[in-house]
């Protein structure tokens, strides 16, 4: 190995940084991986995510594209059959909307229809979630839209460390990956172990508890950790599971979590509406039927578009507050006096780790 | 396995294409091959084994037949759902391709992908699809990454004349200007989609013309005739080599049958039947037969060639039929590498 020597295998950075250096070291080790996108070279570099890529590797393996979203994933798709391991970057997940006829006409389909013949190593990395104000038309997530489609995984990194693992194993994934990465996670910090194998990728304990799993996706986990926090100071012990995979999806870890405390909330960063929440539920009840103390309760986005005023914006997304409650109503508990607590805001920034 | 070819008797030399009597021989195979193969799907289909939709390329044979034979060996192609032409002018595989069309496990995707999506990745065909366009940005990133790699090989991508009203062709051309990729586009242009004539679809003068603003090489001919085929995909290729340009090749033909299904549709009002001597100028078959009267392959040769392809399509459908379907266990293998 050349190169100077991981002086400490541990190094705390945040979310873009264990992106940006998952791209970096993937880059480096495989002459095939590639990553463009439309303003994937620009100087704000996709939140920063991506900076320092055209100047080390260049621009024949760092570039900005025609608007052209359908296009540029046939593109990526072409590509990927022909050897190379592209790294697709849209900035917005609703921007994803217009590939949709190369997703799931194409790109999911294709090892199936050539009998297994061909292979599909292609990464497309999307921006969800919430900002300032973003409204209807930048401010989906979408991971239960992608799920339905078979041949296509689905990936929500929810921390440092598997930005930087999922990434990477992602772009080594022979398979059409989806990465879809919320932009308030961006600035959060943790503990990345440079090491640790993301294994399967499927989901993890984040805290364990025994009163109650709440499953999440996503930006859910920061909620939900936060949410924990607040109701251990009453005795209430939260376990959180984190999806990070929602496909394919590993239900066993989900269905153990659920036995052990008996009470669940689906927390999916999504619309509910036949959504992935949804299908937990139904996969959580049906494994479970009889032995759960209430039926598993669903948190999500509201079934309206986005909208853009902060009082509504704050009512269409499901937070902290949300899961107290509900995590209230199934342990029959009063609702606990919240007006002490500070929960996430534009104003006060999280600063992480969970 | 297709039957050895033995030398033609005639001794004529070359034509000014350079196609000589031999290799006109071994064409001529190739158009009967698809020919007699689509024949053959059109006297079997109603027995209703072939559960799979069929588009049948008969009278689009010269198109992937020429462009084959003028592109450089390991050109990787794209193509429609109307593949059968495209996929026998690359493997003349007829034991594949009939195992696909039953639904057997001796097909190319163990009957998962049927007639619409005929691929052979090995022989260079890489993917089929039956939506319109769909492949033709594959082919532009397949183009990308030969580029990439900086190897010289040529990427064709075959599409419609109704793909040109997609956007996603406009992207793909775009982009392929754009990087200045090494690709040949092939528009096999039979004037229709599905029932619906270009007159009534486009608000261009002709598809050349509509090219006109992007940096491409373009050419536009008959692709009912073979030796017409070979030398436009020749010449424009050589353009494209010149000015390091992507090309684009309009290739007219008339499409003889219903747009999908074995048989003729003339009597459904949306378009008249051809006159014979039409007829006889849109099928490639006849007008390379021409051709080969003038290289001096004679007729004896031509039933020789005829006899063998019959008897190759006969025996591959025997083995289709009496292949096995595959396994249950198939349903849910090849969709995760």
């Amino acid at each position: 190995m050349s190169g100077p020597k991981e002086t400490a295998v541990k190094r705390s950075m945040t979310f873009r940084e264990a992106l940006n250096l998952a791209l970096t070291k993937e880059m480096e080790a495989d002459p095939s991986v590639f990553v463009f996108g439309l303003d994937v070279p620009d100087h704000k570099r996709i939140f920063g995510s991506t900076a320092g890529l055209l100047e080390q590797f260049g621009p024949s393996r760092c570039f900005g594209t025609p608007l052209s979203e359908e296009g540029m994933t046939g593109v990526a798709l072409g590509a990927a059959i022909s050897g190379l391991r592209p790294v697709q970057v849209h900035i917005r997940v609703d921007f994803v909307l217009l590939a949709m006829n190369q997703l799931v006409n194409m790109v999911s389909n294709l090892r199936y229809m050539s009998g297994g013949k061909l292979k599909v190593p292609l990464v497309i990395r999307a921006v969800i979630g919430r900002g300032w104000g973003q409204s209807a038309q930048h401010s989906k997530s979408l991971q239960g839209l992608f799920a339905h489609i078979p041949g296509l995984k689905v990936v929500l990194p929810s921390t440092s460390q598997d930005a930087y693992g999922l990434l990477r194993a992602a772009i080594r994934d022979d398979n059409p990956v989806i990465f879809l990465e919320h932009r308030w996670l961006y600035d959060v910090s943790g503990e990345v172990d440079l090491a640790q194998n993301p294994g399967s990728g499927g989901p993890v304990v984040r805290r364990a508890g025994k009163d109650l799993t709440v499953v999440c996706t996503s930006w859910m986990n920061v909620e939900a950790m936060k949410a924990a926090e607040i109701l251990a100071k009453r005795g209430v012990s939260l376990e959180v599971v984190d999806v990070r995979t929602v496909a394919p999806l590993e239900i066993q870890p989900i269905l153990d979590s659920a036995a052990k405390t008996g009470r669940c909330i689906v927390a999916d960063y999504d619309w509910s509406f036949c959504g992935f929440s949804a299908e937990l539920a139904a996969q959580i009840s049906h494994a479970h039927w009889g032995r759960l103390a209430k039926p598993v309760e669903r948190l999500g986005f509201a079934h309206v578009p986005c909208p853009t005023t902060r009082p509504l914006e704050n009512l269409f997304y499901p937070s902290a507050v949300d899961l107290i409650r509900t995590a209230e109503r199934l342990l029959d508990l009063a609702p606990m006096d919240l007006g002490g607590e500070s929960f996430y805001s534009y104003e006060e920034r999280f600063k992480g780790p969970f | 396995m297709l039957p050895k070819a033995s030398a033609p008797t005639s001794t004529r030399n070359e034509t000014p294409l350079g196609v000589g009597p031999a290799q006109a021989l071994g064409l001529y195979r190739k158009l009967l091959l698809i020919r007699l193969a689509e024949e053959r799907i059109r006297q079997e289909y109603f027995k209703d084994e072939m559960k799979t939709p069929v588009h049948l390329g008969i009278g689009e044979e010269a198109i992937p037949v020429g462009v084959c034979h003028a592109v450089p060996e390991g050109s990787a192609c794209f193509g429609t759902y109307r593949n059968h032409s495209l996929f026998l002018a690359m493997t003349q595989d007829t034991d594949r391709f009939f195992g696909e069309l039953y639904g057997k496990s001796t097909g190319p995707a163990k009957g998962k992908a049927g007639s619409m999506h005929l691929t052979a990745p090995e022989a260079g065909l890489m993917a089929t699809s039956a939506v319109v366009g769909t492949t033709i940005p594959l082919a532009v990133g397949a183009a990308l990454a030969r580029a990439y790699r900086k190897e010289p090989a040529l990427t064709v991508s075959f599409f419609g004349d109704g793909a040109v009203e997609e956007g996603v062709f406009w992207e793909s051309l775009n982009f392929a200007c754009l990087k200045r990729l090494k690709i040949l586009f092939v528009c096999e242009d039979n004037g229709l989609a599905i029932h619906t004539p270009a007159a009534s679809r486009v608000g261009f003068r002709s598809i050349p013309e509509a090219l006109g603003g992007f940096r491409a090489q373009v050419a536009s001919g008959d692709g009912s005739s073979l030796t017409t085929v070979i030398e436009l995909a020749r010449g424009l290729m050589s353009r494209m080599e010149e000015e390091s340009q992507p090309g684009f090749l309009h290739l007219t033909y008339f499409r003889f049958l219903e747009h999908v299904g074995p048989l003729e549709d003339f009597d459904k009002g949306y378009r008249r039947k051809p006159t014979p001597e039409e007829m006889e100028r849109w099928d490639p078959v006849s007008r390379f037969e021409k051709d080969l009267d003038d290289l001096g392959v004679g007729g004896e040769d031509r039933q020789r060639v005829r006899q063998e392809v019959l008897a190759q399509i006969d025996r591959s459908v025997r083995l289709a039929q009496a292949a096995p379907y595959p396994g249950v266990e198939e349903l849910h293998t090849d969709v995760w590498a």
